[in-house]
């Protein structure tokens, strides 16, 4: 009986975050993917068809019928929407970059901080985000502008005679991503060096290794899991950011996010809207999804 | 191919003035802030020599065999290697080798990378690696493993990656930390025999550190005793077991009984003991000592006869006292006898036969004896 009772106690335990990832994740995505398919009009909710589950399955069946796939066709047949796929790739894989040149050598000075002096340093990475994200980029506003204190400092100290323009340009955005997301390229790497035995650097350089070389064969490719994790907490959500490029980029800037923000609140326009977040979701989980595949073949493959 | 025996037996470098020293180590010191972990320590190791620095834990051993691996740097005094002072020399450009005690395998890399990686960092041909590489797992007996993971091995194996991957650039000394420490016992006793017989088909000079005395006793041509950064002795196995220079070697080394005592008489050859707990003891004994100076007369519990009647030679070298415990190890027993002066002393016998008829039990009456030669007179 007690074995039968601690039975179902552990198969609930894994049945709570399934129900989580079902009600939280996979069923929001199934109504945003219906109205998706789906098509404007002016009413409320602004499109249809809207399911009425007084006409029965066979009503419901019928307004299946009704779906289609203009709104795909329509975001191939307008070149807006490719640009701005390809320009916010573009931005999140060189802020992504941007981020880890800048994180990894965080990460590694906390690492190798005295043991007493790390959860400060830990603290310090965190501190920003007890501060509401967006007035940290408001902030950055009042930094970046052409009377902002940047430009202040620069030429009081005699280094520039007329303020660099910074906001407003694709420069802000890389300074705004960057600084945002650093946190979750640091923590990451912070983790996977701090838990490596610091045995292996010896060993290296006992078989020959500079502390460079040491670095570079041993350091960082196990370091290379926190540094996939980084990039894709960084990466995923940079590419769907709205807030830094709406207040810190120009006009000029296309992104995904703005794009999508602009169909529908704009435009109300659900339908193509739903169908550029669908689009942006497989952009993201397909090379993810491969990658891990290719990645967890790599490791049974020793076996 | 002679036996490794007969090298062995007439392998003694350490008597023989003239033979240079492979390793000279003068006068290291080594602070860490206000703790010395090595103490003005000198010592002298030899080429082909199975060296092992035997000590408790933060005796200083593992500070003076990574102060020869370069990761530490004496604070003063000087290590010299085949001629070569190496003060200031960092790891990577030193002729010497370490296995470590966690082994420190490249978790990332496969068996056969792991033991190429010293040589690719040499920037070694590509076919020569791949003939070394093989080389060396096939002496570790390893050959099949070569594609593996580290976390795919079993303990025994990865501690003979980690040996392949020392020996692998050839060096002239292989440093070895605590190398069997991670074993359980039976491998690590086989493994015992296997280091020793690499050692000798390679003619490397080993250095071993250990907390292990056994490990010592069995691999070691010459141990050097290690207590708070100082090297207390340094001589071979037997040397140590059977004329330890101080209480501390006698105690460290095997199990033993103290005796503590003062001279009575001396003449040629022999000493003469009274404990004080009024056993009188004769040894034979090299030195002389002066009437009433203090000594401790030191014998081994293999050493001690257990007898039911007096000795021949009682009341010297003989005490009657009463059994206490008895442990049986199957290959022995180990009585403890407790003396009259309430002193519980160990004696251990062989097991020669299977079945003893009337053994000795619990509570009975006996008297412990020994020989003249059996026990060791310590000044201190």
């Amino acid at each position: 009986m007690a074995k039968l009772a601690s039975a179902f106690v552990s198969r609930l335990v894994i049945i709570i975050p399934y129900a989580w990832l079902l009600f939280f994740f996979l069923i929001p995505f199934f109504i945003v993917f219906r109205i998706s398919l789906s098509q404007t009009t002016v009413a409320m909710p602004p499109y249809t068809p809207v399911f009425d589950l007084a006409g029965g399955f066979a009503g419901i069946l019928e307004k299946v019928r009704e779906f289609s796939m203009d709104n795909y066709v329509w975001l191939t047949e307008d070149v807006l929407y490719f640009n701005a796929y390809v320009s916010s790739v573009v931005i999140a894989a060189v802020s992504t970059f941007l981020t880890l040149l800048i994180g990894y050598p965080i990460a590694y000075g906390m690492a190798k901080a005295p043991r007493s002096l790390r959860p400060m340093l830990l603290m310090m990475v965190i501190l920003p985000f007890w501060t509401s994200f967006l007035i940290r980029v408001y902030a950055w506003i009042a930094i970046l502008k052409p009377e902002g204190l940047l430009n202040q400092f620069l030429i009081s100290a005699g280094i520039i005679d007329q303020p660099l323009i910074i906001l407003n340009t694709n420069t802000a955005i890389y300074i705004g991503i960057v600084y945002s997301y650093l946190p979750f390229m640091v923590l990451p790497i912070y983790s996977a060096l701090e838990k490596m035995d610091h045995s292996l650097i010896e060993a290296a350089q006992d078989l020959g290794c500079t502390p460079i070389a040491a670095f570079w064969r041993v350091t960082f490719p196990l370091s290379l899991p926190g540094v996939v994790a980084g990039c894709l907490l960084v990466f995923i959500p940079a590419v769907g950011e709205f807030v830094i490029p709406d207040l810190l980029g120009g006009s000029e800037t296309l992104m995904i996010g703005k794009t999508l923000w602009n169909e529908f609140n704009s435009n109300r326009d659900w339908p193509v809207s739903s169908a550029v977040a669908i689009i942006l979701l497989l952009i993201l989980v397909i090379p993810i999804v491969y990658f891990q595949n290719v990645q967890a073949k790599a490791d049974s493959e020793g076996r | 191919m002679k036996s490794l025996g007969s090298i062995r037996r007439s392998f003694a470098p350490w008597a023989d003035p003239a033979s240079k020293p492979f390793i000279s180590v003068k006068n290291v010191t080594k602070k860490f802030g206000d703790f010395t972990a090595v103490d003005d320590l000198s010592l002298n190791i030899y080429t082909r020599e199975f060296f092992a620095l035997l000590g408790a834990s933060g005796c200083g051993k593992s500070t003076l065999l990574r102060m020869l691996a370069g990761f530490e740097q004496p604070t003063s005094g000087e290590i010299i290697l085949d001629g070569q002072n190496l003060a200031g020399i960092p790891p990577y450009r030193r002729p010497v080798n370490m296995m470590f005690q966690s082994y420190a395998l490249f978790p990332h890399m496969t068996v056969e990378n792991n033991v190429a990686f010293g040589l690719k960092q040499d920037g070694m041909a590509k076919a020569d690696i791949a003939g070394r590489v093989a080389q060396m797992l096939k002496l570790v007996k390893l050959e099949k493993f070569a594609k593996r993971k580290p976390h795919q091995l079993s303990g025994g194996q990865r501690q003979r990656v980690a040996l392949a991957r020392s020996l692998a650039k050839r060096p002239k000394v292989l440093l070895l930390d605590e190398p069997l420490g991670a074993l359980d016992k039976k491998l690590r006793e086989e493994t015992q025999f296997e280091l020793m017989d690499l050692q000798q088909q390679l003619g490397l000079t080993f250095v071993v550190v250990t907390h292990d005395q056994e490990e010592a006793m069995t691999m070691a041509d010459r141990i050097a005793v290690m207590s708070h950064g100082q090297v207390v002795q340094v001589a071979t196995p037997a040397e140590i077991y059977e004329a330890p220079n101080s209480r501390f070697v006698a105690d460290f080394i095997g199990d033993v009984n103290i005796f503590d005592g003062a001279v009575t008489s001396t003449e040629e050859g022999r000493v003469q003991i009274e404990t004080t707990g009024g056993i009188s003891v004769r040894l034979a004994s090299p030195e002389k000592f002066a009437n009433g100076a203090k000594a401790a007369v030191a014998i081994r519990p293999e050493k001690i006869r257990i007898s039911r009647q007096a000795p021949a030679h009682a009341p010297t070298n003989a005490a009657e006292g009463e059994i206490w415990d008895i442990g049986y190890l199957g290959d022995m027993t180990v009585f403890h006898i407790r003396l009259k002066d309430g002193k519980v002393i160990k004696a251990s016998s062989l097991n020669a036969v299977r079945a003893v008829e009337d053994p000795l039990g619990y509570d009975q009456q006996v008297w412990i004896s020994f020989g003249e030669d059996a026990g060791v007179v310590l000044k201190d």
